[in-house]
């Protein structure tokens, strides 16, 4: 008896063309600093940290349905941890290193009582945790309240050399974020991630371990958070505790995925591709820019609810960021 | 409890607020049996089952399943256990496609993985029927072919027991007779099943005993041609039916 044969493909030509598209943007983003100096990689680094943090909190909302408030704990407490590993003599870029690894560590921790809490109650419950580490925070004098503190022994590195580092740690860091959420998502448990995503309870009767799922994407979102968090203090190098801890940055993650359209991986990164945009066209409009942002969530809900990629995904012949299995051909 | 038990309820009672769905079902299912449930809409057919897999918390009473106390697992780990379910409502990851949804419960639904698991999710599409829509993703399936993967999908967790919630309904003549056959097949692969229905002729086909429930209660309990002629269920199914 011949043995029967099936073949599966994970992969196609969109996906080769998007991985192309990916791979050049992240090659022109590497060669910034020698076209566009530290100007250029400081922007740079803002869209890298706003893409992080739209990937995160899509992570956590679109496929695990954990609506959080209150993820600038993980952004805010990550700056904190590098400025204080930077004081106590580690290299600064090594604490951004570590502050990655506390960030994950805080989000297991959390994600023990957190986990079993309802819908309102984890979403708010995020944000009083994250309340609560800014008050923490406020406590330590060494940041002296809302004043503040340079990460000054970033001062050690000429100026180009250090604003180079940190956009190529920030590109890094992105890099190995969306390679871990891909792995993730064509993994065992990232089917189960999905799935969850569409109905948790046909899930469950499945054998689908819903809260040890959860806690998988908790703890990623936690760790890219955090390093989203660690690389804008880098960038900004001034840690003011109310411009990590603050509510826009909330504000900052739903615009991203809910224009970029929730649940998909290619949602978010489009949605903070916009919203950089948007911000470096019409960010110096102050208030009105606010208002603007609003108005274009508001349109966006009204009129492609399912975001940019809940209208472009469909036209497009394949997966982008290709995630299932597709049968091929059988002889069974 | 006999040592062929396979599942049990003990005294089982639900109730939602004030109002008692279900008031102390005591019913003791043997391995290898294949038993059908029939009952007027809202008798609390689901809710059993519901309380067996663990979707839901009784407000009193037990469930064994092999003779052990399963009442605080959760569904997922009776799942593991071996006890899988279709739902009455079909439950699809809507865009995920037929053959991921199968994937998933042959991934996560069995206490031991299998050696080639696309494999066997592949042959359970092959068993049910469902093969030809494989690459479709699940909210393009009709009604019909959402209960056909409603039922792949708990076969794909390789069950020693199967609760199956209304998947008849609206069946051809054939269709029928097909879904019989597929399921005295699967029993036949040593799976002891439960089968909620009000398409009688598929339980009397099938089932090698009948329970009927009404208001919260066991009516009967027997051969079909025993339970059928209960003067209770008469009264209570037929009558309320006719
Ligand atoms: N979550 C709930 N909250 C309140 N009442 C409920 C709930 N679930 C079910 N009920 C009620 O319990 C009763 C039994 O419902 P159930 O779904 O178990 O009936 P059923 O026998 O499966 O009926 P059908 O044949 O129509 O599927 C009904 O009166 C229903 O309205
Ligand atoms: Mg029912």
């Amino acid at each position: 008896m011949s043995t029967p044969s099936l073949t599966i493909t994970r992969s196609g030509p969109t996906a080769h063309v998007t991985m192309t598209l990916l791979a050049i943007a992240a090659v022109a983003i590497a060669v910034i600093p020698f076209v566009l100096g530290v100007a250029g990689s400081g922007r740079a680094v803002a869209l890298l940290v706003y893409i992080l943090l739209a990937l995160m909190w899509n992570a956590l909302a679109g496929f695990a349905g954990l609506v959080s408030i209150g993820q600038t704990l993980f952004f805010g407490f990550a700056a904190y941890t590098t400025i204080r590993l930077s004081d106590a003599g580690l290299d600064p870029f090594l604490a951004i290193l570590a502050s990655i690894g506390i960030g994950a560590a805080l989000g297991w921790v959390t994600s023990l009582f957190m986990l079993s809490l309802k819908d309102g109650e984890f979403a708010i419950g995020m944000w009083v945790l994250s309340s609560l580490a800014h008050l923490c925070v406020n406590l330590d004098p060494l940041i002296q309240g809302e004043t503040g503190i340079s990460l000054i022994q970033m001062n050690a590195y000429a100026l180009e050399t250090r604003s180079a580092l940190i956009l190529w740690l920030a590109l890094a860091v992105t890099i190995a974020v969306i390679a871990a959420m891909l792995l993730l998502l064509r993994s065992r448990t990232g089917a189960a991630i999905t799935a969850i995503r569409d109905d948790e309870l046909g899930a469950r009767s499945i054998g689908v371990d819903v809260l040890r799922t959860k806690r998988i994407v908790f703890v990623l979102a936690a760790a890219g958070t955090a390093a989203a968090g660690a690389l804008w203090l880098a960038s900004a190098s001034n840690f003011q505790p109310r411009a990590f801890f603050g509510v826009q940055w909330t504000a900052y993650m739903l615009f991203m995925v809910l224009v970029g359209g929730l649940g998909r991986i290619e949602g978010a990164i489009i949605g903070a591709v916009l919203f950089f945009a948007i911000e470096t066209w019409f960010g110096a409009y102050g208030a009105w820019y606010l208002v603007g942002l609003g108005a274009i969530a508001v349109l966006f809900a009204l009129l492609l609810p399912k975001g940019l990629w809940g209208w472009i995904g469909p036209r497009l012949p394949g997966e982008a960021i290709p995630t299932g299995y597709i049968i091929e051909k059988s002889d069974i | 409890m006999t040592s062929s038990s396979i599942l049990q309820s003990g005294g089982i009672s639900m109730s939602f607020g004030a109002y008692k769905v279900l008031d102390d079902i005591s019913l003791n299912i043997a391995k290898g049996e294949i038993v059908g449930i029939l009952g007027p809409n809202g008798a609390g057919k689901t809710t059993y089952m519901n309380l067996l897999t663990g979707a839901l918390r009784p407000t009193g009473g037990q469930v064994f399943l092999m003779g052990e106390d399963v009442t605080r697992l959760d569904t997922a780990e009776r799942c593991h256990r071996g006890l899988a379910r279709t739902h009455q409502v079909p439950k699809p990851f809507l865009h995920m496609t037929v053959f991921e949804n199968v994937l998933v419960a042959v991934h996560h639904g069995r206490a031991v993985q299998p050696a080639n698991p696309v494999m066997e999710a592949w042959m359970v599409l092959k068993e049910t029927g469902l093969a030809h829509a494989a690459n479709r993703t699940a909210e393009t399936l009709g009604l019909l072919d959402r209960k056909r993967l409603e039922l792949s999908r708990a076969l794909a967790t390789d069950p020693k027991v199967l609760l199956l919630d209304e998947i008849g309904g609206g069946l051809t003549e054939a269709e029928g007779d097909a879904l019989v056959a597929l399921v005295k097949s699967i029993h036949a692969r040593g799976v002891t099943i439960i089968w909620i229905e009000h398409i009688m002729r598929l339980l009397m086909e099938t089932c090698t005993r009948l329970v009927c429930m009404a208001e919260g209660r066991v009516l009967a309990d027997g051969t079909p041609e025993q339970v059928v002629e209960a003067p209770e269920v008469q009264t209570a199914y037929f009558g309320a039916a006719a």
